[in-house]
């Protein structure tokens, strides 16, 4: 029975019985095993082709675009860069469970859900060297990338801020009766964030279809999960919210992708939020500005980085004749490529016009700030040489 | 001594000193914080005394305040400036308020909350803001900010001590450029006092923080090229805020100029300007001027041109003398 005052469950008891931490125990779904095959009770997801190969090419390019920025980043090409590696399966997996026209709000760490949506290799690019191209007017630091054309808020660093935005902006979606939901990515360190509390009670009481996507990497920049929370992980809250909840292998593709499609038919057809936690390890380093030998060790990435999700799931679609691997090293080295070239073009166009600093600040610069920016060009007309060029 | 050794050494010596005293924050424990001031300090102290938190901004500020009731010094350190407003409200009407509210039967004086602040570090956005104007409104907080390795030193460990709860923002550009000879034992400078690092006689300028070299280097090219003699002003503590010797200053020299990072539209300049009007109105040759950040957010590809630089100071300081 309902105490609809109190909103409890009305079973009395006589007895004093605390309910203790271990009441829940929370299974973690894994489709594939490291082998690439299914495991025999498992269920595999309905994934055709074009999709299995899409999601496939995505984690393929990411890893190499990772790989190459993090080089340019130590050449001093770039002023910063975060790598997803570890995570490449959650992200692209949760992404091709999702409708195109689907909100993403993310991170910082899911530029392969990006691209799998279609964020080319030349718009990246000019973010990363922050161009006159970029569509962040080259205002951000690198990977704060964002596309209103792809249903991609663009990233902003104060952490779990977007959580409880993705509420509002899925409640937006149901009282228009827009057939999409949001999913909203973030980790486990920003789980500890106020907002994420205040988001999740939101979208539960507001009925928000809202797909909470956390990534459990196991550190928060040095911060290990066992001094970020006590408890079952993040899945647990969830369910104290009142929200359903999945916990998923993280380095299992079609885990992922089977736990979002779920997740998004629970949102449209119930109106309600859904929480996915999926479990990984952050293989490299917090950031370029990080070096991770200051708190862990090489034998315990090692330990976890053996149980590659890419090549997991390479040998799946091997397996299913859906790839061939000699084209895909063909296709690999092609990628590279096209990535230095790519390189040498983003960094060769200019930067934004000056003009642009005073853009945005409201729809349309105020009296003050064209004066503010007149002053600028004034200045630096006595030294052009050494700023931005004022065109 | 650069200024991370120097915060690292206040802070060694402070623990020493007080047997309970704690320092938590994010990633301050082992690791020692991302920019490594608390390195070794939770080796040397224990993990009950130098602790990582949850990555919640007003959970460490709401625990501080609790802690620092209790006598405990407890020094909080919040990753960068921009991540302080999670506890906007923690700060602002309990840190600053504890006092007062409870007619003086409880207080979190023992509260020091550290934070690199500023530019200058292709942070764009969110690693770059200067707040000390937002909680310079608040009654009840005080502000302090360093300029050099010495400097840090001493006023942390007045911070520390100070029975008031502290808002100590350092300069993270400066964070291992700036280097100055640094005594290790123990020692400590004013808060709410300004310290006249040159003196002058045609113009005073009045800085803090990573700016305070910046007016140095204007001042030495105008003196050079233009044999203008300049009055340098660190303020140092932002709240108090030393209005004597500003005023002395000025009413030498007649002309005032304020340099911050933070932008200009009710930045701290306003405040010390309408002070100086009102209190040096008749020693004043020319307006008192200011060169600040724009109006706008911290831009990342044009911080160069946002920033408050020594030619934007120069420039000005030729204008307040043309006046
Ligand atoms: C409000 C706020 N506090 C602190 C930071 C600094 N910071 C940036 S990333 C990070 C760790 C985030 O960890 P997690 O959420 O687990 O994500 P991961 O980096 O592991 O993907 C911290 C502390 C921030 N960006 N915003």
């Amino acid at each position: 029975m309902k105490n609809t005052i109190n909103h409890t469950t009305h079973i009395i008891t006589h007895t004093l019985k605390p309910i203790t931490t271990d009441a829940l125990s929370i299974e973690t779904l894994s489709l594939l095993k490291t082998n690439g095959s299914l495991y025999p009770e498992a269920v595999c997801p309905t994934i055709d082709q074009k999709t299995a190969v899409k999601i496939y090419h995505t984690m393929q390019f990411i890893r190499l675009l990772d790989d190459r920025m993090q080089a340019c980043q130590r050449q001093g090409r770039i002023s910063f860069y975060m790598q997803c590696l570890g995570e490449e399966a959650a992200v692209t997996g949760s992404a091709a469970g999702l409708h195109q026209q689907d909100m993403i709000f993310a991170q910082y760490r899911e530029q392969a859900a990006l691209h799998y949506r279609g964020f080319t290799l030349q718009q990246f690019m000019n973010q990363l060297f922050s161009n006159q191209l970029d569509l962040g007017k080259g205002r951000q630091m690198p990977v704060h990338y964002g596309s209103a054309d792809l249903n991609y808020m663009t990233i902003s660093s104060p952490l779990a801020t977007q959580i409880p935005q993705a509420s509002g902006y899925a409640y937006g979606q149901r009282l228009r009766k827009d057939p999409y939901c949001t999913l909203c990515y973030f980790g486990e360190g920003a789980a500890s964030e106020g907002d994420f509390h205040a988001g999740l009670n939101m979208a539960a009481v507001h009925q928000a279809p809202v797909i909470f996507f956390c990534r459990n990497n196991g550190y928060a920049i040095s911060t290990p999960t066992y001094e970020q929370f006590i408890g079952d992980g993040i899945a647990s809250r969830g369910i104290g919210y009142g929200i359903d909840t999945l916990r998923v292998d993280g380095n299992d593709v079609l885990a992922v992708y089977a736990a979002t499609q779920y997740a998004r038919n629970h949102a449209m057809t119930q109106h309600k939020p859904f929480l996915i936690e999926a479990i990984n390890y952050r293989s490299a380093a917090h950031s370029t500005s990080d070096d991770p030998i200051g708190y862990r060790t090489k034998e315990e990435e090692k330990k976890f980085s053996t149980n590659n999700a890419f090549y997991r799931y390479e040998t799946f679609l091997i397996q299913k004749n859906w790839i061939d691997l000699k084209e895909e090293i063909e296709r690999t080295e092609q990628i590279k490529q096209d990535i230095l070239t790519d390189v040498k073009r983003a960094e060769k166009i200019e930067k934004p016009i000056i003009d642009q600093m005073i853009e945005d600040v409201y729809d349309k610069p105020t009296t003050q700030l064209f004066n503010q920016l007149d002053d600028l060009k004034k200045h630096i007309q006595h030294y052009p040489e050494l700023y931005s060029h004022v065109h | 001594m650069n200024m991370l050794n120097a915060l690292n050494n206040a802070l060694d010596l402070a623990m020493s000193k007080h047997p309970h005293m704690c320092i938590l924050g994010e990633d301050v424990g082992f690791f020692g914080g991302v920019f490594r001031i608390t390195k070794d300090l939770q080796k040397k102290y224990g993990e009950d005394r130098v602790f990582n938190t949850p990555l919640t901004e007003q959970g460490i500020i709401g625990f501080a305040n609790g802690l620092a009731a209790t006598g405990i010094p407890v020094i909080a350190e919040i990753q960068f400036a921009d991540y302080m407003f999670p506890a906007f409200d923690q700060l602002v009407n309990e840190t600053a308020k504890y006092r007062y509210r409870t007619g003086g039967e409880f207080n979190v004086g023992a509260l020091t909350v550290r934070s690199p602040y500023g530019g200058g570090i292709a942070g764009g956005l969110y690693h770059s803001q200067s707040p000390e104007a937002y909680y310079a409104h608040t009654p009840g907080l005080k502000i302090v900010i360093p300029r050099d390795p010495y400097q840090a030193k001493g006023l942390l460990l007045s911070a520390i001590s100070d029975p008031n709860p502290v808002l100590f923002f350092e300069p993270k550009k400066l964070y291992r450029t700036s280097k100055s000879d640094v005594l290790d034992t123990y020692y400590s400078l004013p808060l709410g006092v300004a310290d006249i690092i040159q003196t002058g006689t045609d113009i005073t300028i009045v800085a803090w923080g990573a700016q305070v070299e910046v007016i140095q280097k204007a001042a030495k090219m105008a003196l050079e090229q233009d044999n203008i003699s300049i009055e340098l002003i660190d303020l140092r503590s932002i709240l108090p805020w030393d209005i004597q010797t500003v005023t002395d200053s000025v009413k030498k020299t007649g002309r005032l100029i304020i340099n911050h990072e933070a932008p200009i539209t009710n930045g701290f300049g306003s405040e010390i300007a309408a002070t100086v009007q009102l209190e040096c109105f008749l020693s004043l040759e020319a307006p008192i001027m200011r060169v600040c950040g724009l109006d706008i957010p911290f831009p990342f590809c044009h911080e160069k041109e946002y920033l408050p630089d020594h030619l934007k100071t120069y420039e000005m300081i030729k204008r307040s003398m043309r006046y």
